[in-house]
């Protein structure tokens, strides 16, 4: 595997719903390693795009290729089957479950007999949640009993462990308070070892510019225009997401 | 539990440490001490007596086991009762002219038919469980009315009797033996199993179950078609040990079930529960039952007083959870 290559790519992406055009023509690739920013204003696509890219709605037209095969999905469990992970913003957790079972919900493995594997679900969490530096007290926390910022952390913990290719972040940090953002950035930004490719959609601009490689802007369905963090500042970023300066 | 995390272990267990996952053991156990102490002269401590609690409890700790599934996927069935008579009339009706094998097939059929078709409502036509088992409670309440014409269909089949109800197996009486095998199967299965767990997550967070790709309109079909199944062994276990079926068995027992689950640690809206829990809850009632009977109170004054006890370990039980 080439690491310059794409690891995910989407070509001329169109999405209607009925006559409503919510997506139009829109192109972006994610490198391996790299961390992808989607920003826009209110009803600009980005969370069409997410379902799009997580397999829950499929495109009307134009192509999804992972590591330069084209993908078609049209189901979350099919998007899961590429490599794919979302973290929602609104923690897709089992509030009275287990830190483990949660990590494995819908996934536990099962020993011989033909019954949950406790022991590794236990083991394997102790261990991701231990690189991540995701600080709970133990892997056999009640969810209900942790603070957003280590729930948060959890949901994120649970995308790593299953994502091959792509983690989809949609607002994570949304619900947060400040010290949690904190925690939560940080571990973000240790994500990219990981050889993934990382999207995060985020209403927060000081946070684009602290996480991203890249910053790709939706107006309206379309695809403004895809700049270097680095070269760009929140101006011009500003400026294209409200339309006061077209590509 | 290794050595390295004692620390947390310990921390984990304070924090987890709370008096509703007790309140069951500790209520069984106060309930217990009472009627030891009032009833010393009345026999409630006899062997007899106390295995005939057990044995008596057998249906409701069975249909125990299939409401802790209905009610931790965040499901109710208010149906039981009435497939308790349903099932235990099909029995003994198709016993009579068809044989033993044919009876247990026509019991658990009906219960587990009566489950499918309240699943199929909840899980795909997406009506509340509540109103549909309502609504199915009142229907097969009916049907079983109709089923014999009010009529009481006895049962002389001395194999189905022994094996549900009067026999015994290695001395010990069968009644023990389907509560003791019922339990932990339904313990195994509730706590070991993938199927188990995702029954939680459905009742915890059904969006979050649903993302991580668990079908929850399967698991809302499975749940309520277990109870119903379950609900229908209750009734051949009925029938057996009175070697009779009429339209007024299970009818009271609604109550009697929900409360067992409830104290035993289960809640009501989904997500947490104990199948341990529900067999002391219901060893709880059938002991309450018993006990108020033998300190000679009258019908009326066993209802008040066993609402009355049954409302103060409910409010206990759910004022600890809802923390």
């Amino acid at each position: 595997m080439n690491a310059s290559a794409p690891i995910l790519q989407l070509q001329d992406i169109r999405k209607h719903f009925g006559g409503l055009t919510a997506i139009e023509n829109f192109s972006l690739e994610v490198f391996p390693g790299e961390i992808v920013a989607l920003v826009g204003d209110n009803g600009a696509g980005k969370s069409t795009l997410v379902k799009i890219i997580s397999g829950v709605h499929p495109p009307s037209s134009g192509m999804i290729t992972i590591e330069g095969k084209p993908v078609t999905m049209s189901n979350a469990t099919m998007g899961r089957a590429h490599g794919i992970e979302v973290v929602y913003q609104d923690l897709a957790l089992a509030d009275q479950q287990t830190v483990y079972m949660n990590m494995f919900l819908g996934r536990e493995p099962l020993n011989r007999f033909g019954l949950l594997d406790r022991r590794r679900m236990i083991d394997e969490t102790e261990k991701l949640v231990k690189e991540l530096d995701v600080r709970i007290p133990s892997a056999h926390a009640t969810i209900r009993d942790l603070s957003g910022g280590q729930r948060q952390g959890v949901a994120i913990a649970r995308a790593t462990h299953w994502a091959s290719k792509l983690i989809l972040l949609d607002e994570p940090t949304a619900a947060l308070g400040v010290a949690e953002t904190a925690r939560v950035e940080t571990i973000v930004q240790s994500l990219k070892q990981r050889n993934v490719g990382i999207l995060i959609i985020s209403h927060s601009l000081d946070q684009v510019f602290k996480l991203s490689d890249r910053i790709c802007v939706l107006r309206r369905g379309k695809q403004i225009g895809v700049r270097e963090t680095k070269k760009t500042d929140k101006n011009e970023i500003i400026a294209m997401i409200t339309g006061l300066q077209q590509q | 539990m290794t050595s390295a995390n004692t620390g947390t272990e310990m921390g984990s267990f304070a924090s987890r440490f709370n008096l509703q996952q007790y309140v069951v053991y500790l209520g069984f156990l106060a309930i217990f001490l009472f009627f030891a102490f009032m009833l010393r002269d009345s026999g409630f401590l006899t062997v007899r007596n106390l295995s005939n609690i057990v044995l008596q409890t057998a249906p409701v700790t069975i249909m125990a086991i299939g409401l802790v599934f209905v009610m931790s996927a965040g499901e109710i069935d208010l149906s039981i009762g009435s497939i308790v008579a349903v099932s235990a009339l099909a029995a003994a009706v198709t016993i009579a002219s068809y044989g033993m094998a044919a009876g247990i097939v026509a019991g658990l059929g009906a219960g587990i038919l009566i489950g499918l078709i309240n699943g199929a409502l909840v899980a795909y036509v997406r009506l509340p469980s509540f109103l549909v088992t309502l609504a199915t409670m009142g229907l097969f309440a009916g049907v079983s009315r109709s089923m014999t014409d009010l009529r009481s269909i006895s049962v002389t089949n001395e194999a189905f009797t022994g094996f549900f109800g009067s026999g015994s197996l290695l001395g010990v009486p069968s009644l023990i033996w389907w509560t003791v095998i019922a339990i932990a199967i339904g313990h195994l299965v509730y706590r070991e199993t993938r199927f188990g767990a995702h029954v939680l997550a459905t009742g915890d967070n059904a969006r979050a179950a649903s993302v991580s790709g668990i079908s929850v309109p399967k698991i809302r079909l499975a749940v309520l078609t277990i109870s119903g199944g379950l609900a229908g062994l209750a009734g051949l276990l009925y029938a057996g040990r009175l070697q009779a079926a009429k339209y007024t068995l299970g009818e009271t027992d609604l109550m009697t079930v929900i409360a067992a689950v409830i104290v035993g640690g289960t809640l009501l809206n989904g997500g947490k529960g104990s199948i341990v829990g529900a067999l002391v809850g219901s060893l709880m009632m059938g002991m309450l039952n018993n006990g108020l009977i033998l300190m000679g109170l009258s019908v009326s004054d066993q209802m008040i007083v066993r609402g009355l006890i049954i409302l103060t370990a409910v409010a206990v039980s759910l004022r600890d959870k809802s923390r």
